[in-house]
This record gives C-alpha cells, sequence and structure tokens, in this order.
C-alpha cells in the first residue's frame, strides 16, 4: 500500500533574541502542532533557537526566477541609494 | 525554498533545450548555485533525486547497526552519546528527503522505493554489529568516511543538498570523535578490551574502504556528476584522503590495520592492497550478512507506525472540519 501524503511545512528559527526568524528547511507534518513538535526535534537539537514559526509550504507564493531581471534589474543602477554615492571631504570626519 | 509545486517539468522544443543547456553548464561552470525553481536538465535532476535520496536511506537504515546497542552501552555517559547519535542519524535523513522532493520526487515515493527494495542504501550498514568495540568503529571510521564524501558535497552545485550537507558535517564530528574516544578507551583497557578493538577493525576496514564506491576506471556515474560538479573528488581520491588520515590515527590507538599489503609510499601516502570488489557486488545486490534484517526492520518499523499516521491525519482532518464549520457559522 502507498504510504498517504502529508502536508509539507517550511520551518523558521530565530536563533538569539534580538534576531528575525530564518528558515532553516522543512519537514512533513499532519497539523500545526504536529509540525511545530517536529520542528523543534529536528531543527533544534543543539540550542539552535528559541522560536520556531512553521507555515504551510502551500501558503508561499515565490517569485518567478525567469522574472529575476524585471523584478531585481532595476535597483542594480540606482547607486544613489547608497551612501558611498555621496562625497562628503575628508575634514568634515565621519558622517 | 523546499516546495514541490514548482518543479513541473518543463516541456520545450530540443533546439531551446540546447541553449537552455549550455547557459545551465555556463552557471554551474561560474560556481553559482542551482535553486529548485530553476531549469535544470532532466538527467541532473534525475540524477540528484537518485543520489540525495540514496544518501537519505542510508541515513535511516543506518540508525539500526547502532540501535542495536543503545540498550546495551557500558555506561550512562555512552548511552546518553550513543542516543543523541542515532537521533542525528534520523535528523540527517530527513534533511537529506526534504532536499530530494525540492527536485520534485514526493517523501512517500521515496520511502516507498525504500521499502520495496528498488532504492539502493549505503553498502556498508549491511554488517552487523557484534560487539561494543563495533559501536567504536562505526564512529572513527564509518563517520570518518562519511565524512570525508560528504566535506565536498557541502559545495556541491545543488544549492538545498550543498545547505543540508554543511548542517549534516557540522553534526557528524561529535559521531566521529565519540568513536574515536570509544576506541582510545578500548585500547588503553585489559587485553580482552584491546583484542576487541582490534578484532572489531579487522572486520570493518575492508567495507569501509568500499564505502567511497568503486574504483574510478569502473564507476559509472562520475563523468556527468563532475561536469555538473556534484562530484569534486574521484572515489579513488577520496579513498586514498581517508587512509592517508586514518593510518596515523591507528598508529596512536596500537591497532594494525589488516592489510598485509599496506605501505607508505616516497610522497607519504599509504597504499591499500586489493580491494574485494566481488564482496561489494555481493552486497549491494542484496546479499550482504544483514540486507534482508534491514530491510524487515525498516518494514515492520513503517507497518507498526502506520496507526500513529493515521490517527494523526484523522484528527487533524477532524480539526479543519470543526474550524470550516465555525468560520460559516
Amino acid at each position: 500500500m502507498a504510504t498517504p501524503n502529508t502536508p509539507l511545512w517550511e520551518v523558521f528559527i530565530r536563533s538569539r533574541n534580538g534576531l528575525a526568524h530564518k528558515h532553516c528547511g522543512s519537514l512533513h507534518a499532519p497539523d500545526a502542532t504536529m509540525a511545530l513538535q517536529a520542528a523543534r526535534d529536528l531543527y533544534t537539537r543543539r540550542g539552535e533557537g528559541l522560536s520556531i514559526w512553521v507555515v504551510p509550504s502551500s501558503a508561499i507564493t515565490a517569485s518567478d526566477p525567469a522574472d529575476k531581471g524585471m523584478m531585481f534589474e532595476p535597483a542594480e543602477s540606482k547607486i544613489y541609494r547608497h551612501p558611498t554615492f555621496y562625497e562628503v571631504p575628508e575634514e568634515v570626519g565621519h558622517m | 525554498m523546499y516546495t514541490q509545486a514548482l518543479n513541473s517539468p518543463e516541456e520545450g522544443s530540443h533546439a531551446e533545450d540546447a541553449v537552455r543547456a549550455s547557459r545551465f553548464q555556463a552557471r554551474i561552470d561560474a560556481e553559482e548555485r542551482i535553486e529548485p525553481n530553476a531549469w535544470m536538465p532532466a538527467a541532473y535532476r534525475k540524477t540528484l533525486v537518485r543520489q540525495i535520496s540514496q544518501h537519505a536511506h542510508s541515513e535511516i537504515v543506518g540508525m539500526l547497526p547502532e540501535g542495536n546497542w543503545i540498550t546495551r552501552a557500558p555506561s550512562l555517559r555512552r548511552k546518553a552519546a550513543l542516543l543523541a547519535k542515532v537521533q542525528d542519524e534520523c535528523g540527517h535523513g530527513l534533511y537529506l528527503y526534504a532536499a530530494a522532493e525540492t527536485l520534485g520526487a514526493s517523501r512517500e515515493e521515496l520511502v516507498d522505493a525504500m521499502l520495496a527494495g528498488k532504492a539502493k542504501y549505503s553498502s556498508i550498514f549491511n554488517y552487523p554489529t557484534l560487539t561494543w568495540a563495533d559501536i567504536g568503529v562505526i564512529g572513527w571510521l564509518v563517520d570518518g568516511a562519511a565524512i570525508m564524501n560528504q566535506i565536498p558535497l557541502c559545495r556541491c552545485s545543488y544549492g538545498p543538498y550543498a545547505r543540508a550537507m554543511i548542517r549534516v558535517c557540522k553534526e557528524e564530528s561529535f559521531h566521529q570523535r565519540q568513536g574515536y574516544e570509544i576506541m582510545l578507551t578500548l585500547c588503553r583497557g585489559t587485553a580482552e578490551q584491546k583484542a576487541m578493538a582490534q578484532e572489531a577493525l579487522n572486520r570493518w576496514w575492508w567495507p569501509v574502504l568500499m564505502m567511497f564506491g568503486p574504483p574510478d576506471q569502473a564507476s559509472q556515474h562520475s563523468d556527468a556528476s563532475t561536469k555538473w560538479k556534484i562530484k569534486r573528488f574521484s572515489n579513488d581520491e577520496l579513498r586514498q584522503k581517508f587512509i592517508d588520515a586514518t593510518v596515523p590515527q591507528a598508529q596512536y590507538l596500537g591497532l594494525t590495520m589488516p592489510d598485509p599489503e599496506m605501505k607508505q609510499d616516497e610522497q607519504g601516502h599509504w597504499r591499500h592492497g586489493p580491494i574485494d570488489w566481488n564482496e561489494f557486488k555481493q552486497v549491494l545486490a542484496g546479499n550482504g550478512p544483514c540486507n534482508r534484517d534491514r530491510l524487515a526492520a525498516r518494514r515492520k518499523a513503517h507497518a507498526d507506525g502506520a496507526w500513529v499516521r493515521d490517527a494523526a491525519a484523522a484528527y487533524a482532518e477532524k480539526r479543519a472540519r470543526r474550524q470550516m464549520a465555525q468560520a460559516a457559522e
């Protein structure tokens, strides 16, 4: 008999107080409670985290790599958005 | 992101494929990582699904020879360490299944293929663990050989596999050290304990060398895998690296390598005698000492857990129905 499908979840962990939750992997679980428990066993065996988020993978909308140019290229030419674009004389000191 | 939904195989004309294939190879040559939703040749995807799922199965089956000793570990310290190690192997299997799934394979298909005996796993786990010293040798040599294989995989061209391997390698280092510590304790113990360590080394040495796979002339997967930067060193190169690292460790323990032909060449490399590749073929073909036991144990565990999966799925469904009904009110 084929094994029935179990939903996929994405796991995000906050490693330290003050840091953001970061994606660390995925797992299968029938519901959110079990996904949290499995994430704790699978991804925090060595004190890797203080907080876990689990999100159904099906709830994530991702950008298409084919649209990479359209999405991200416009920002590349806008170097005036970075502080190093502007000249400040050395005498003025750190700014 | 680790989803299956993005991986529908794309169809296109052959001319278009050739353009995409050369663009793909250019990305590989530039040391870019390939991510799940990027275009990739069907053969690359197939090779990776095969390799990553075999790797995952190996981690899962690899729990069995060591699990055999958890209740018989000689002290609480050893028992806690062995339990943690076996838990890690399970975790490694799960990271790897997740990486394989990003290529469009489903977890259930992969697991079912293993249970049906259609998928391979590392030949090494078809050998029995007869004494406590075997647990030392497994940590020291089996995990040592696995690390040697896995470190280059941290730079594999496929992003999710490389990231899983980074995590695995970080955790494996404790495995090897705890194994060596067991060996050191036995070798500093009574004459019987030292003999037990030597006897375990004698049994495991050759199967461990086989873990690196067939000699370079005979390996069927290497060429394409090298071109795609899935594989960065040949089987023989890794085997040699492993032997050179291991011989001094055995000398420190006061143990003898069970290879009368082993000698150091002028460049300082330790050269091994002939490996019995027929034994390797037999073990891969299902005729190793424990192949049947291992599969039977996996099937039993899977069947015994069926009611838990069923109950969890039924409970999740009931709760979801209730929430829907409440929302409708």
